[in-house]
């Protein structure tokens, strides 16, 4: 299975679906981003975390911990 | 009969032009306060329109929908699920950005669910054209059933209109299509009995965060706790389908509306800046490099204005003088009033520099990369990387900068954060630093074009900064938080800052600051000057007696000044300064600074103040001179060598550095933590620390 986190830099995936904590993929949602959107991974922190996507031509910062909670499928 | 002033809230995300809007619409109108029982900034102001009614703007903060994750966020549901709230608006304007019009709509539909009369003003729409596509704002409103309007909250465009539209309050939208409400229409009605209000919505909102609806009374909570549990309610998972179900209608609705355009590459600018700013070494430096520089500009910036203000109020202090009956009145004025206000008043320029790049820092968007880049190392000391927000504001002020940390979700990171804020040396410090460091340090240039000053200032910055993330680790020990938070946050695009809203944030800052910090200043100035020319039974006639017996041979200046010195140790004021001085003698205090220290304990600037009142009724017989010619003419009365030595001058820095020397961050502290407990914890820390690390200063220089 492979997460938001496995992403390479410059790698895009579709986003599937969330794995338990709630909270965060309701935020997730109310933000916009929603299962069957394009993500892509535009660049990590400079300590590797956190990572910092892009959906709909907007960009998110969120941990790697978050971002493995996140369900995604090679485009 | 006068009728109620009409209330028009601006609602909408996070980053899509609201407060440019209510810049455009208010101007220089504007108030600042807090909302009933929070200490949630509350931006309102006044309009006229142009039938020449009057009615109330109120801004209100950005949120993504009005299920709350922050506290500064709870505000929105505060007012808008209350109609009995001061604040509940007869009309709201959802500002909505076009690039991103999905989520923007989300909120919108549900404030249309409300049946609150909704405009919607549609912002951004040049940045949605280069992303290739436009709405049709006909079809928007025909469907959504409400008043569509285009506007640039920047330029201005599309105010106009806007502005006639709310001459009238629009009827509220028809649009309403909940379908998943219908399964639990049983308990929606149980709730509605609870409440007594008729808007399903509402009820639907409130049964759904209970414990976030500060209106309800507690009893009324408890009652909808238990149907809760009765109907084995799940609110987060529902509050999931609610959300899908919204944007299934939304962009059914965008599908009939959306017309493609020919995009434009326009990300590629910021994308590049973002290589810099993010890059692993380079954005640190970047960083660091933004920061030197704010610094060095406030020294440099600041210091024509700052001269003309210092040689101003001494100019007037020696006409009032000359032009006015001498008197204990008189005295008054010149020595306790006007020497005090100077003091605060000739700061305004470096505050207001400082807050202006603040401001400049949060609106071009550099500030959400500074929380990314800084996360990691944050949380290693137990914060977040939106911890850096109330820390950087912290160099303007405590006070806003801790309630800035609600945007903090985590309670621990924000305790945290909230606990080690007052170490950032802000803007109160500022004129105790600028007056010691011109004393101590010399005028030397450094590399050509960099001044020695601004480099000893940029340091005790660093020790705000260094002594907050120690004391965090430090904390995060003692409180024994492990826990686990979360971080998502939008990394907005760069924007131009407006001009005008810095320049609005500068000038609401420096008033705020001049009126608060001046209402204490000009207390403490008054009882000061009262302790300070009075002394108990008439010691003062007895020594001035004494001094004219034992010098006889004195010129006529220098005996006053041995008369005025004389007094003033006898006063009430020169009285509790020997009293303490025990205490402070080993951080290398005097009974003066004893009086400027005891002083600061209310507010920390009254030190500038104070000292430039002790000190101008002591020069009584001298021309009219600044406070730092003044301390630079002190000498010790042991020594003869100046009093003002690097070493007693490090050894204040690094105590106004660390001591909680503020009224203002003890109360704000008390108001967001709820207990005393954080308060006095961070008092009795803080003042510990200063008093070691100067004793430190003063003894190894």
């Amino acid at each position: 299975m492979k997460t938001l986190a496995d992403l390479k830099k410059g790698e895009i995936g579709i986003i599937q679906s969330f794995t338990n904590d709630d909270t965060l993929s309701l935020k997730m949602l109310e933000m916009g981003c929603l299962p069957g959107m394009e993500v892509c991974l535009r660049c990590a922190a400079p300590l590797g975390d956190p990572i910092c996507i892009q959906i709909a031509g907007s960009s998110f910062a969120l941990r790697r911990s978050e971002a493995n909670q996140i369900i995604i499928k090679s485009n | 009969m006068k009728t109620k002033t009409r209330k028009i809230a601006l609602v909408g995300n996070p980053n899509v032009g609201k407060t440019s809007l209510f810049n455009q619409l208010t101007g220089l109108n504007q108030k600042v306060g807090n909302f009933t029982g929070v200490t949630v900034e509350r931006k309102s102001g006044d309009l006229t329109l142009a039938n020449g009614e009057t009615v109330e703007i109120i801004d209100l903060p950005g949120t993504y929908s009005l299920y709350p994750k922050s506290l500064d966020e709870e505000v929105v549901i505060d007012v808008l699920l209350h109609q009995q709230s001061p604040d509940f608006p007869d009309t709201v304007i959802v500002v909505v950005d076009v690039s991103n019009i999905e989520r923007n709509l989300l909120l919108a539909s549900q404030i249309i669910d409300l049946e609150i009369p909704v405009i919607l003003a549609l912002n951004m729409v040049e940045l949605a054209e280069k992303k290739g596509f436009v709405y049709d704002k006909e079809i928007l409103a025909q469907r959504l059933n409400c008043e569509v309007i285009s506007i640039n909250a920047r330029t201005g465009l599309g105010i106009q209109e806007l502005k006639l539209i709310l001459q009238n309050t629009p009827s509220a939208s028809s649009f309403r299509k909940y379908k998943f409400i219908e399964k639990y229409n049983e308990i929606i009605t149980i709730i509605q009995k609870i409440t007594h209000s008729s808007n399903t919505y509402q009820n639907w909102l409130v049964l759904n965060q209970v414990d976030k609806c500060r209106f309800l009374e507690d009893s009324l909570k408890v009652q909808i706790k238990d149907t809760l549990e009765k109907y084995h309610f799940e609110a987060t998972q529902i509050q999931k389908m609610e959300i899908l179900e919204r944007y299934a209608q939304v962009k059914d609705i965008l599908k009939a509306s959306r017309q493609e355009k020919e995009p434009s590459q326009f990300y590629s600018l910021g994308q590049n800046i973002d290589k810099i700013t993010l890059h692993p070494i380079g954005g640190y430096l970047v960083f660091a490099t933004i920061m030197f520089v704010v610094f060095q500009s406030i020294f440099t910036l600041a210091e024509y204005p700052m001269n003309f203000i210092e040689t101003t109020f001494v100019s007037l202090s020696s006409y009032l003088q000359t032009h006015l009956p001498a008197s204990k009145l008189t005295d008054l004025l010149t020595e306790g009033i006007l020497a005090g206000i100077g003091g605060v008043v000739v700061f305004i320029p470096q505050i207001a520099i400082l807050f202006g790049f603040i401001s400049i820092l949060e609106e071009s968007g550099y500030m959400a990369r500074v929380v990314f880049i800084t996360d990691k190392m944050m949380q290693k000391f137990g914060l977040n990387g939106k911890s850096v927000i109330p820390l950087i504001s912290g160099m303007a002020c405590a006070i806003p900068a801790i309630m800035a940390a609600r945007n903090i979700e985590d309670e621990k990171e924000r305790l945290l954060t909230i606990l080690v804020t007052p170490f950032m040396s802000c803007s109160a410090r500022l004129p105790i630093y600028t007056l010691i460091i011109s004393l101590i340090i010399s005028d030397t240039p450094v590399l050509g074009i960099f001044s020695l000053k601004g480099f000893v200032l940029t340091g005790l910055y660093f020790l705000g900064i260094f002594a907050a993330i120690i004391s965090a680790w430090f904390f995060q020990k003692v409180l024994n938080s492990s826990h686990k938070s979360y971080f998502l946050m939008e990394i907005p695009v760069y924007r131009m800052p407006r001009w005008r809203s810095i320049g609005l944030t500068m000038w609401q800052k420096s008033q705020e600051f001049v009126i608060e910090a001046g209402k204490v200043i000009l207390a403490i100035s008054i009882v000061l000057w009262g302790l300070a020319s009075y002394a108990p039974d008439n010691q003062m006639e007895i020594i001035e007696n004494e001094i004219i017996k034992e010098y006889p041979t004195l010129s006529e200046t220098e005996l006053e000044d041995k008369i005025a010195s004389a007094k003033l140790e006898v006063s009430y004021a020169g009285q509790i300064g020997k009293f303490i001085e025990p205490v402070i003698r080993p951080l290398g205090y005097d009974w003066k600074i004893g009086i400027a220290l005891l002083g600061s304990f209310a507010a920390r600037e009254a030190f500038v103040g104070t000292m430039a009142t002790i000190y101008s009724i002591e020069s009584k017989g001298e021309e009219e001179a600044t406070i730092r010619e003044l301390l630079r003419q002190e000498k010790n009365p042991q020594t003869g060598e100046p009093l003002y030595t690097s070493a007693l001058g490090f050894s204040l820095l690094v105590f106004y550095a660390f001591a909680m020397q503020c009224m203002g961050t003890v109360a704000v502290v008390y108001k967001e933590t709820g207990s005393w407990k954080y308060p006095i914890l961070q008092l009795v820390y803080m003042t510990g620390l200063a008093y070691i690390s100067a004793f430190l200063a003063y003894n190894l220089l």
